[in-house]
């Protein structure tokens, strides 16, 4: 079951990032002054994927709150991060993102911390 | 694709914000949610009146907002960029835990929280953005 969990949230977690950063990048730059983020808003109502997006992120926390029920946070933490990864490789190969090799390194260094952090 | 210098004051402007509003957010939930008098366990209802508490709301409304703000990040930088800077924030959490939470930080945290911020600083120094996606905002 708790590899069940982590890979729902896994999932919905990856899915939701891109979804977000494809939108997003789509609908122009935002702020976050007042205008801004009631422009945001609206940007969200009338995009049908960033509401995809919310809802994964819902799907996601839910299954983070059910496995940190039966399994140590040390476990969720570092089993969560493994959504890092799999975003780095799709921002790469769907999103389209130039990930040269200092990104590429940093984000490992993170990963390996997130992981240490979790543990 | 460089972008003016305007735009990378912003994004890390952008950034400290979103990295301030999560560990507030954080930092309030967790104050709260440990001043509650029972541990809600898997009772829903027990959660949503725990909202009720004056600092689980606003750790609640603090949250909302780092997500909105994180939203308005993406539109400015890449994702590759935004997962490993906004990491900081497993830093920053551990620091506040430690000072005003007063709870045991391992060395072993301690050294993840340093292997964050040396990661996150590599992916600081690479250009924020590396595509162009055509504006289709109204």
């Amino acid at each position: 079951m708790k590899w069940f969990l982590v890979a729902i949230m896994v999932a919905a977690t990856v899915l939701s990032d891109v979804l977000q950063s494809h939108e997003m990048k789509r609908a122009g730059e935002q702020s976050v002054g007042a205008r801004g983020l009631a422009r945001l808003l609206r940007a969200i109502v009338q995009r049908s994927f960033l509401m995809m997006a919310i809802g994964c992120m819902a799907v996601s926390f839910f299954s983070f709150m059910a496995l940190v029920r039966t399994e140590p946070l040390s476990f969720a933490v570092p089993a969560s991060a493994a959504s890092f990864v799999l975003e780095t490789l799709l921002a790469k190969l769907v999103l389209r993102e130039h990930i040269g090799v200092r990104r590429a390194a940093g984000a490992l260094i993170v990963l390996a911390g997130v992981v240490l952090v979790g543990g | 694709m460089s972008r003016p210098p305007n735009h990378l004051l912003k994004t890390y402007a952008i950034l400290l914000l979103f990295i301030a509003q999560k560990a507030a957010g954080n930092l309030s939930l967790a104050w709260g949610m440990k001043r509650l008098p029972e541990n809600p366990g898997a009772n829903p209802l027990a959660y949503v009146q725990a909202m009720l508490d004056p600092f689980v709301a606003a750790g609640v409304v603090a949250l909302i907002l780092a997500l909105l703000t994180r939203m308005v990040l993406l539109s400015l930088a890449d994702l590759s960029f935004v997962l490993p800077v906004t990491a900081i924030g497993y830093a920053v959490a551990a620091f506040l835990g430690k000072v005003v939470l007063h709870e045991t930080v391992s060395s072993r945290r301690w050294a993840g929280t340093f292997l964050i911020c040396v990661g996150a600083a590599l992916v600081g120094s690479t250009p924020r953005t590396t595509t162009i996606v055509e504006d289709k905002s109204s």
